[in-house]
């Protein structure tokens, strides 16, 4: 018998959870709820079973999340009994900080780069694994598995460290990190597959449903709660949507679909004309954007 | 991402059959500008892979950064940092999944440049397969040879030289012949089992997905045929047992399980395996996993053992099949390719790191370095970045492993230096030296302690660090005095002393001031283990090797007495004349002038000269060494 390409998959990020877990003083997973994170976790449970993760899990909080986002973070976290830690950045709740009145960017900045940083500092993460994939976006696919941040948190990508075989360099000095990507190798199709075989909790939103949208620079914009602004010209239509990523309400674009259970995601997205992070509204704001977002310290 | 369906069939078998596929992971190589990136590209355009919003980015960033004018600029796919796009070169390695019916592939599209010649080699160490680009107008370049060199050197054996650009040589046969039979040529020794040429236009597709009609005379395989179906099937399965121990899983006092991925063979439930660093044997209890216990796992599965005995391992080690043992060794022969800027010196210290265990190593002896063009064993004192040399390595500890060319997981190992903590080296094991296996540490009964108990003193060693001219021999003298009248029993070795006679053959070049310092730190060694109180007087400008003499020595006995007189101080005092010497040109490598001095960074004794008396400094040393003996 020779191993399938999940098994394969499956074995490869278990190995790199281990290498992370021997080596580092204190890692962390950042966890951001969504399928990604949902198929990290339950590898991480898997590679040190019947051990619980010798790591605590961290959201890095924008208070702008969908609500079935939050609920969801609070089941997992009571049924897999592990340490969840959330941060907001107290400089976003002063400033108000909203994607409305200063613009997807300052939003993302805010919330997600300088609170990520916040909280690694805060508490002295020295490894913090992601679910970032190789095959999201261009500059994903040129990083390392294990992928150096110096003392401010930065991202060299023209002198990363070489990454040979599977012999990772962990070693880092005073204040210095590794990012950690267990997911690289993996792809969308890859996570939705191995999402129906282990039968993997995700969050309800993937499921198309009917729900309130409002189409905006050709986007469909669900509206979760009443903090959303509602122009002139807009109407709130009640359609049948899903979403393909999750991410802050207001910048996640939903995709008609009739797609309510995994087959259906799968079958629709094996015909799909369009990648995921199409819905993403962060990576359009320039050319480049995700790399320079990476260079500063964003995930 | 897969191919785009037009999806009507059976999805769960369709996904079943996706699950059995066979992966090939391989790469594309060659010199500048032979057109990787575009290859790639066309590839995945060719096999309509590529995405809508994608083509549509494709398409606007061609517009901007493009090297095609109107056309498509394919390398854009891949080229995705910034610095990249806007120089128009490959800087880093990418990596892209692409499926066919036959078969899944990740591919890394590797850079040409010499420079990032560290990222090429990252993306051949995974890799089964190399497509080696050759450019029809320039033929075999520097950069084709290296890099088939660095791929056979990683254990690729299959290879196919992708002639590319035919289009610009009007399809010519003539011309694909002439590459092709000097490609075989200088090919022929570097052990491939597969070489497939291909003439190809990567811009316009010619033999990439389709067979081209521009060159009816090309009978083989177009490439995408070729790379469906050259074998790969891993021979790992059938190797002898082999699992490195990542860590050790214990949640409660019932369960001491060995975690790990099965690097090679099998193992199935009651088998006996044996504990590679210490030779005890066990046999397997349990085979835990999440998804139930398993009765057997083989190579690429990553379990967690359970054995009959309570026996010792811990991450490092290997469990391994009893009948066919791996080395064990502190000293071994290795092929080594150097990544950093500085060059690789022997004698200095550095991290070595197997897939799971780590020690301090040296490099003993540069055997010689590979010339990469002609292949040549050429002699040499140091390894420069880029280059690939044949080295003998003594760790500090006993390391397991098998020859690279048996196993490529256990038989390879990265270098770090120990302060920057950056990848600066990759190894690949060739075998062990038959010297580690013979010598043995005689050991002795009258030892250390027995020496210094009827000294009546702790031996240490006094390491007097800082610039030519500083004060460190006025300083350790006034010392020694001080020492030897209070009845201590006490030695100094002195850099110019030592270079009249042990020393006599080493000059002032880098490699030589390593192996300088290395050869007093061992002196020191010794002189300690008698019992003495050694002053140690040298310049040693090197951080790592004031830190490999520090290893040497017994906790707590190595003493660092950083000498911090300004180097104008220096110069002026210069008692030897030769900071003038040195200012004029005359001497090479002078430490401050025209070679580096690394301060120490947390020295035990740190004295700043100007204005102290040499006895009032040296009694500052004393002080020190009084509290030191109190302690204990």
């Amino acid at each position: 018998m020779s191993l399938t390409h999940l098994q394969r998959l499956e074995a490869e990020s278990i190995h790199i959870f281990r290498e992370v877990a021997a080596n580092f003083s204190r890692p962390v997973m950042l966890y951001s709820i969504g399928k990604d994170s949902s198929v990290m976790m339950h590898l991480a449970m898997k590679a040190f079973y019947p051990a619980k993760p010798p790591f605590p899990f961290l959201h890095v909080d924008t208070t702008w999340k969908f609500k079935a986002m939050y609920e969801f973070r609070a089941k997992m976290a009571k049924d897999l009994g592990i340490d969840l830690l959330v941060h907001v950045n107290p400089e976003g709740v002063e400033g108000n900080i909203n994607p409305f009145d200063h613009g997807s960017n300052t939003h993302t900045h805010i919330w997600k780069t300088v609170g990520l940083r916040q909280a690694l500092d805060k508490y002295g993460f020295d490894a913090a694994f992601g679910g970032a994939r190789r095959d999201e976006e261009k500059s994903r696919a040129k990083e390392r598995i294990f992928s150096f941040r110096n003392a401010q948190h930065a991202w060299d990508p023209k002198s990363q460290r070489p990454e040979m075989w599977k012999t990772y360099n962990t070693r880092v000095g005073k204040g210095e990190s590794i990012r950690v990507f267990p997911l690289s190798n993996w792809t969308e199709l890859d996570i939705w597959q191995y999402i129906m075989k282990e039968n993997i909790p995700i969050v309800p939103l993937y499921f198309a449903a009917r729900r309130p949208v409002v189409e905006r620079d050709g986007a469909l914009i669900m509206v979760d709660d009443d903090r959303m602004p509602i122009g002139p010209d807009e109407k709130v239509e009640e359609k049948m949507v899903r979403f393909r990523t999750l991410g802050c309400y207001p910048l996640t674009g939903a995709v008609e679909s009739e797609a309510n259970d995994l087959q259906g995601i799968v079958r629709e997205m094996l015909t799909a004309r369009t990648s995921e992070r199409q819905g993403r509204m962060i990576d359009k704001d320039e050319s480049g954007s995700m790399e320079k977002k990476k260079r500063e310290g964003y995930f | 991402m897969n191919e785009i369906t037009d999806f009507s069939g059976d999805m769960i078998e369709y996904l079943a059959e996706q699950e059995r596929k066979t992966l090939l992971r391989f790469l594309t190589c060659g010199s500048v500008d032979d057109g990787k990136s575009t290859l790639i590209g066309r590839l995945l355009y060719d096999t309509k892979l590529i995405f809508e919003d994608q083509l549509a980015s494709l398409e606007s960033d061609s517009a901007k950064h493009g090297t095609t004018g109107a056309d498509i600029d394919f390398a854009l796919l891949v080229d995705g940092l910034e610095s990249e796009r806007e120089q128009g070169i490959t800087i880093d390695v990418a990596y892209r999944f692409f499926a066919t019916a036959k078969r899944k592939f990740i591919v890394a599209d590797t850079p040409g440049h010499e420079e990032y010649t560290r990222n090429m080699a990252t993306g051949a160490s995974t890799a089964d397969l190399a497509i080696v680009l050759v450019d029809s107008r320039q033929g075999i370049l520097r950069q084709t040879r290296r890099h088939s060199y660095i791929a056979s050197l990683l254990g690729i054996r299959h290879i196919v030289v992708a002639i590319n650009k035919i289009d610009l040589m009007d399809y010519s046969q003539e011309v694909y012949d002439k590459i092709v039979a000097d490609y075989l040529e200088f090919a022929k020794d570097l052990g491939f089992e597969t070489i497939v040429p291909i003439p190809m236009s990567a811009r316009y597709g010619d033999n990439v997905t389709m067979p081209s009609e521009n060159m009816p005379w090309y009978q083989g395989p177009v490439l995408l045929d070729h790379l469906e179906t050259v074998p790969v099937e891993s021979k790992l399965v059938d190797k002898p047992f082999r699992m490195p121990v990542q860590l050790v899983t214990r949640p409660n006092l019932n369960f001491r399980g060995f975690s790990g991925e099965v690097a090679s063979g099998k193992v199935k439930l009651g088998d006996t395996v044996t504990v590679a660093k210490s030779g005890q044997a066990s046999k397997i209890k349990q085979i835990a996993t999440m998804d139930g216990d398993l009765d057997s796992a083989e190579a690429g599965q990553a379990v967690t053992l359970v054995l009959e005995d309570e026996i010792e391992v811990s991450r490092g080690n290997i469990l391994v099949a009893p009948e066919a043992r791996p080395n064990v060794a502190d000293q071994f022969q290795a092929k080594i390719i150097w990544f950093d800027a500085d060059a690789m010196i022997p004698g200095r210290s550095y991290v070595l790191r197997t897939e799971a265990d780590s020690t301090p190593a040296t490099i003993t002896a540069l055997k010689y370095h590979v010339n990469v063009n002609s292949f040549a064993h050429e002699a040499a004192k140091a390894l420069n970045m880029n280059e690939v040399g044949v080295c003998n390595i003594s760790t500090q500890s006993p390391i397991v492993f098998d020859a690279y060319k048996d196993n490529r997981t256990t038989g390879n190992f990265v270098i770090i230096d120990r302060i920057s903590n950056k990848t600066v080296g990759a190894g690949m094991i060739d075998f062990p030296l038959r010297r580690s296996q013979n010598v043995h540490w005689q050991a002795v009964e009258v030892n250390k302690q027995a020496h210094s108990e009827l000294k009546a003193q702790k031996p240490a060693v006094l390491w007097f660090t800082g610039l030519s001219g500083s004060g460190k021999s006025t300083v350790a003298n006034a010392l020694e005095k001080i020492l030897h009248a209070k009845g201590k029993h006490t030695y100094m070795l002195d850099g110019d002393n030592i270079r009249h006679g042990l020393n006599r053959d080493l000059g002032f070049t880098a490699e030589d001031r390593v192996e300088n310092i290395r050869r007093v730190a061992e002196v020191a060694r010794l002189m300690a283990d008698a019992g003495l109180i050694v002053l140690v007087s040298f310049i040693s400008p090197f951080r790592s090797e004031r830190r490999l003499a520090r290893e040497l020595m017994d906790e707590g006995e190595f003493v660092e007495i950083f000498v911090d007189t300004p180097l104008e101080v220096c110069a002026e005092r210069d008692p030897k004349g030769l900071y003038k010497k040195a200012q004029a040109g005359e001497i090479d490598n002078f430490t401050g002038i025209s070679s580096p001095y690394e301060t120490p960074e947390n020295p035990e004794v740190h004295l700043h000269t100007v204005g102290h008396d040499p006895f009032e400094l040296a009694s500052r040393i004393e002080d020190f060494l009084s509290k030191l003996e109190k302690k204990d």
